[in-house]
């Protein structure tokens, strides 16, 4: 089992090629927000950039919130989704501990990421990987 | 294809919002800026006139592909009252796309020192008269506390005190290192009571409904084109700082005003010394997986014992010609402190330099006095240039005032024009011959990169007139298609006219090559007409003597040959303009 992890956020140039990569190839969007991996800076450019995406906790926090188990724990952390499940509370969107979940209004889901690594490659700088997650129960 | 047009009137504080069909539209960018320009643009009336919008413009290929980011701002310019453009990118192109709009216009004036503030759902006046006369830098990071709009991905634009006393070489500051740089637009904003402009945004746009089926696949292409093609990503190793030693080879470097092309101590200004000395790091623009911007790091001590402090200067080709080899300054620290000044005063880089080289070699032939300079300027002697720098935007006397206001100006009231480096605005950094003097001094933008004239200059047929025009007239026209889509201009490798074709067909606007030919005329054609209407002629431009004393690696320049072409591409502009009606 695999998950994302930004390996060396040191080298990122805020290009968002990688929300924009997760947008158009995940959610069929042109969006920067629409998309499972968020590139922001915090106070300025000058300061770098941060990427905030789902950190595949085990348990995690935002399915034991759903109140319909549309999100489920996957296999060596994250979230599952079924989305005829979803009764669009938000309220995984609140329990993420790193505001990885952006609940879309507009979908009425949440949008995050699925640690399926079709951003990766999009990355000019290798800044984000897909890596192996030790210890899979 | 439709896009939603925010109209701004600072005046009474109210918005409006307009839908335009792109193809009436012409296309974005440069083409949607001439056509909103012709709509709301007030000909006869000055620069300063509070009516006189401001637009900003992207377009329909604006982060749908790699290097899509930048941004056309079309405007009244008070450097010389006549309708110019410049372009800019940071994160302020996809800010727009995501707030909805692909044309933002600000006309009016407000009241008091004002910050305007859009997304998708907002649009706020901040009432900000404690910025009055701060800096660039500080204004940035009081904003970020005004705004609204949540941190991370927001785009803010804001002038610095050159702006706010209309000085017009005054840039607008995107994102503390991008620029509206040319022809004064930072002075526009002044003259608005507009210090800043926060743009931000969340908006998606649903692939299956305005993209086909060819849409991921050759963004997929492109990508790999940018990231992998030397030719692109040139601009992210050395940066265009690469051009300081081969230009300085050439004898095509200006250096001390123009006094000389070459000089043996490039090298402590070099794309290759500031790499390895004082490179920080690289960043991108918003939706451009090259990353061009290039940071370096100033270090100064500020006391006796080991205290320092670091400043963080965005630097490139233009602003260490202009700071640098054209002020005779041969320390890269040294350009780097000057930048910054310049940054945090919101002048215009390449204009501050060249209008400081014109006074220190005018002070030299002692056409201007101690008195009014106040000032000692020397060539390669960084120290009072500092201070000049602020009384360009600050002006003490009747002689700054007139300084800021560029080299035709000053030639006008104060004389030297035998040595001004004048074409049109003040200089790029290339002396490369006869095509890029008269495609500087006569190009719309009076910009480089309008045709990249000095590419032509080292071709074996540089003095074929016949040849230079069509190279001037297809350059200009790929060009203005390429800014209206609106693309950066490093992206010419990647991006093919017949690309561009496949590119819009595949966000639903539908094109063939001789159509997107034709249109691209059109908006040359416009944006001319525009230029002719607020009174543009360019008989009345001057290249001045110090151009035709310039040697190069080719030999002196041939006046024969620079006259000629001048007159033909005269005519070759009005030419242009007479294509369509509007």
């Amino acid at each position: 089992m695999k998950k994302l992890k930004a390996i060396d956020m040191k080298k990122c140039i805020g290009c968002y090629s990688c929300s924009l990569a997760c947008a158009r190839e995940v959610h069929k969007s042109l969006s920067w927000k629409r998309s499972g991996i968020q590139i922001r800076s915090s106070g300025g450019i000058s300061t770098g950039f941060e990427a905030i995406y789902c950190l595949a906790c085990d348990p995690p926090p935002c399915a034991e919130v759903c109140p319909t188990q549309a999100l489920t724990p996957r296999k060596g952390g994250g979230i599952l989704f079924k989305e005829k499940q979803c009764i669009a509370c938000a309220e995984c969107a609140k329990a993420c501990p790193v505001d990885a979940i952006y609940f879309d209004l507009e979908l009425r889901k949440p949008i995050f990421c699925l640690h399926c690594g079709r951003c990766v490659s999009f990355c000019p700088h290798n800044c984000i990987d897909l890596v192996e997650v030790e210890n899979v129960r | 294809m439709f896009a939603k047009i925010l109209i701004i009137d600072l005046t009474s504080q109210k918005a409006s919002i307009e839908q335009i069909d792109l193809k009436e539209g012409l296309l974005g960018g440069s083409g949607l800026a001439a056509s909103l320009y012709l709509k709301y643009g007030l000909f006869e009336e000055p620069a300063f006139h509070p009516d006189q919008p401001l637009i900003f413009t992207i377009g329909p290929l604006t982060g749908a592909f790699p290097m899509m980011s930048k941004v056309v701002l079309g405007f009244k310019s008070p450097y010389h009252e006549q309708y110019a453009e410049s372009h800019a990118g940071g994160r302020l192109a996809l800010a727009l796309r995501f707030a909805g709009y692909l044309g933002l216009v600000v006309k009016g004036k407000a009241k008091g020192l004002t910050t305007l503030e859009i997304s998708d759902q907002e649009v706020n006046f901040h009432s900000t008269p404690f910025l009055k006369e701060e800096d660039v830098f500080s204004t940035g990071k009081l904003l970020r506390r005004v705004s609204t709009i949540p941190s991370g991905k927001r785009s803010i634009l804001r002038i610095g005190p050159a702006g706010e006393n209309l000085v017009p070489t005054a840039c607008i500051n995107v994102d503390t290192y991008r620029h509206f740089g040319r022809l004064g637009a930072g002075a526009v904003m002044g003259s608005k009571n507009l210090k800043g402009i926060i743009v931000g945004g969340n908006s998606a746009f649903d692939l299956n409904k305005m993209a086909s089926s060819q849409y991921p696949k050759l963004y997929q292409q492109i990508h790999e084109i940018v990231t992998t093609t030397k030719a692109v990503n040139k601009y992210h190793d050395l940066g265009t700082p690469q051009n300081l030693i081969p230009l300085n080879e050439l004898k095509c470097l200006p250096w001390n005003n123009l006094q000389k092309t070459s000089d043996p101590d490039i090298t402590n200004i070099s794309g290759e010394h500031f790499a390895k000395h004082l490179l920080l790091r690289q960043v991108a623009c918003a939706g451009c997986p090259v990353g061009c911007i290039h940071i370096g790091l100033l270090r100064e001590q500020f006391g006796e014992e080991h205290e320092f402090l670091y400043h963080q200067v965005a630097y490139d080709y233009e602003p260490i010609f202009a700071l640098g080899s054209m002020l005779g300054i041969k320390s890269a620290s040294a350009v780097l402190k000057l930048l910054e000044e310049v940054e945090k005063m919101g002048l215009d880089a390449i204009s501050t330099g060249v209008i400081l080289a014109y006074i220190t070699e005018g002070l030299e032939k002692k056409v201007f006095t101690q008195e009014q300079v106040l000032l000692e300027l020397k060539f390669s002697e960084p120290a009072n240039y500092l201070q000049a720098i602020r009384y360009l935007a600050m002006p003490p006397n009747k002689f700054w005032r007139d300084a800021g206001k560029g080299l035709n100006w000053m030639i006008k009231h104060h004389g030297g024009e035998d040595f001004a480096c004048v074409l049109g605005q003040e200089m790029a950094g290339y002396a490369t011959g006869e095509n890029y003097f008269v495609a500087q001094a006569l190009g719309f933008r009076h910009s480089h990169l309008d045709l990249g004239a000095y590419s032509f200059d080292q071709e074996k047929e540089a003095k074929n007139l016949d040849k230079a025009l069509d190279f001037f007239a297809r350059e200009e026209n790929y060009r203005v298609i390429l800014t209206s889509c609106v693309g950066c201009l490093f992206a010419r490798k990647a991006y093919t006219l017949e690309t561009l074709v496949a590119c819009l067909e595949s966000v639903s606007f539908t094109t063939s090559l001789e159509e997107l030919k034709t249109l691209g005329k059109k908006i040359q054609s416009l944006r001319w007409q525009l230029r002719f209407k607020t009174g543009f002629d360019p008989e009345k431009i001057n290249i001045p003597k110090r151009y035709l004393q310039v040697v190069t690696y080719k030999g002196p320049i041939d006046p024969n040959y620079l006259e000629q072409l001048k007159k033909a591409y005269a005519r070759q502009i009005k030419e242009l303009a007479q294509g369509f009606s509007f």
